[in-house]
């Protein structure tokens, strides 16, 4: 298959950056996507050109650093699945692809594809964890977890951090991760304790990092790859709620 | 408090808060206009009753406090939303994933106001301020309101306007309905559904009946 691909260029985080035009030649319908982008690499430094920069780790969706927005649509114009899982068969022969990076205040380009998404890990430092005492792990069965709870706060639990929901979003908000992980932790009995606080910590750190408030047009539920749903987004509201009336 | 309303879900509670309670004034306005086809005296004597001291002291400034936090509230969200993203995408394909009217609210927001800003003076500002027609009935004299009303909706450019505006009005409601629900945490898997459905009905009601109602008298002016 043959592709014309339009790719966000950019030289370090404080160039301009802009389009580029690739015209790729042999690309086989079993490609990964990314397997595309090594593939046009290796024939960039065989040119001696600087081979495009993009992030990729598992390459099986489940570390959520492949962050690519493709044709208008984060992960490509498959539902549920990362970049890395996408097939080059989802295209067509002779096909334009325009390649972008997350698009974000909250998210700067850092190079090319690669953007530096370390504002998610400060929202986690703020309150995405239990407070425990270290020592031996208690015995497992001692705290009893419905079959409901359990299977509810695994489809939070499932997050990867991509960042796809910011990215799709047209407020650039950052609400849907940020409710999988309060919503996966007040669900569980050793999280409920602080969820009051999470969750007012957690929202302020999103808001003072610049993410843009959540006007419920459900893009990111579908741009999620893992489909985390907008129930959650209502969880984190109640809680937020909840801890504003106890305050 | 105060980080409360700071906070983007506190501003958003706001919003919600008082969108529903715009919400149920919609029912109550549209109860209210049904008097319309009652005929002259039934709409004149609800049109009096709406307007008798203890209810208008309570709903008007209620009303305009509901008004003033949906639209400021709204405003400020859209305006510091508009800096999330200095840089735009070459390409934003959102034509599957989210419908037009949650993409849209502000500016159906906008239009709905503007409407609201005719809407008053030709009746909330006429029959505050101008020169009404009155009526006694038992002993009362009573607002003529209805011919006010009416008059209005024989011409067919204000009618095209009323329904317009209903129009803008539904697909306002379509996302606002059941956005409300799942800003104030009232919303889950199961839930969804079902607001959902009860969010279109509300919606039909509401667009149909503040349309219909003025189409009818136009359509028997001429007809008759
Ligand atoms: S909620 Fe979904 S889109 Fe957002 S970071 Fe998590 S996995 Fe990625
Ligand atoms: S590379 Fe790990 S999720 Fe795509």
């Amino acid at each position: 298959m043959e592709f014309n691909l339009k790719i966000w260029r950019q030289k370090d985080a404080r160039s301009q950056g802009g389009f580029i035009d690739y015209n790729l030649k042999g690309v086989s319908g079993e490609m990964s996507f990314l397997e595309m982008i090594d593939y046009l690499n290796k024939t960039l430094i065989e040119g001696g050109e600087e081979p495009v920069a993009f992030e990729h780790d598992c390459r099986e969706g489940i570390c959520g650093s492949c962050s690519l927005y493709i044709n208008g649509r984060p992960h490509g114009p498959e539902d549920l699945i990362a970049t890395c899982e996408l097939r080059m068969t989802r295209f067509k022969d002779g096909d334009t692809i325009v390649i972008e990076p997350w698009r974000a205040k909250s998210f700067p380009v850092l190079k090319d594809l690669i953007v530096d998404r370390y504002a998610f890990d400060k929202i986690m430092q703020a309150g995405g964890f239990i407070s425990v005492n270290t020592g031996a792990a208690p015995e497992a069965n001692s705290i009893p977890v419905s079959k409901e709870a359990a299977d509810e706060a695994y489809d939070a639990a499932i997050c990867i951090g991509c960042g796809a929901c910011v990215a799709a979003c047209k407020n650039s908000s950052a609400m849907l991760f940020v409710a999988a992980k309060v919503s996966q932790l007040s669900l569980l009995p050793q999280g409920k304790a602080e969820t009051a606080k999470r969750a007012r910590a957690m929202v302020e750190k999103m808001d003072e990092l610049g993410f843009g408030s959540c006007t419920n047009t459900t893009a990111c539920e579908t741009e999620c790859p893992k489909g985390i749903s907008m129930a959650h987004i209502a969880r984190l509201n109640r809680e937020f709620l909840l801890a504003g009336l106890k305050s | 408090m105060s980080s409360f309303i700071n906070a983007s879900i506190g501003k958003k509670f706001l919003v919600s808060i008082s969108g529903l309670f715009l919400i149920s004034f919609l029912a109550v306005h549209l109860f209210v206009n049904l008097f319309l086809l009652g005929g002259q005296e039934s709409y004149n004597l609800i049109a009096h009753f709406m307007a008798t001291d203890y209810v208008i002291s309570v709903m008007e400034p209620m009303l305009a406090i509901g008004f003033l936090l949906h639209i400021i509230y709204s405003s400020y969200l859209t305006i510091t939303n508009q800096s999330t993203r200095p840089h735009k995408y070459k390409i934003v394909d959102q034509s599957d994933t989210t419908s037009w009217a949650s993409r849209n609210m502000f500016v159906l927001g906008g239009l709905v106001l503007i409407f609201l800003v005719i809407h008053l003076s030709n009746f909330w500002f006429q029959m505050q301020f101008g020169e009404m027609e009155y009526i006694e009935y038992g002993g009362v004299m009573v607002q003529d309101a209805y011919s006010l009303v009416t008059a209005k909706f024989t011409i067919w450019w204000q009618v095209l306007l009323y329904v317009a505006a209903a129009g803008f009005l539904g697909l306002h409601l379509l996302h606002g309905f059941q956005s409300a629900f799942l800003t104030l945490g009232l919303y889950n898997k199961i839930w969804r559904q079902r607001l959902m459905v009860i969010g279109i009905l509300y919606t039909i009601v509401i667009t149909a009946g503040f349309s219909l109602i003025p189409l009818y008298f136009l359509i028997a002016h001429y007809t008759t």
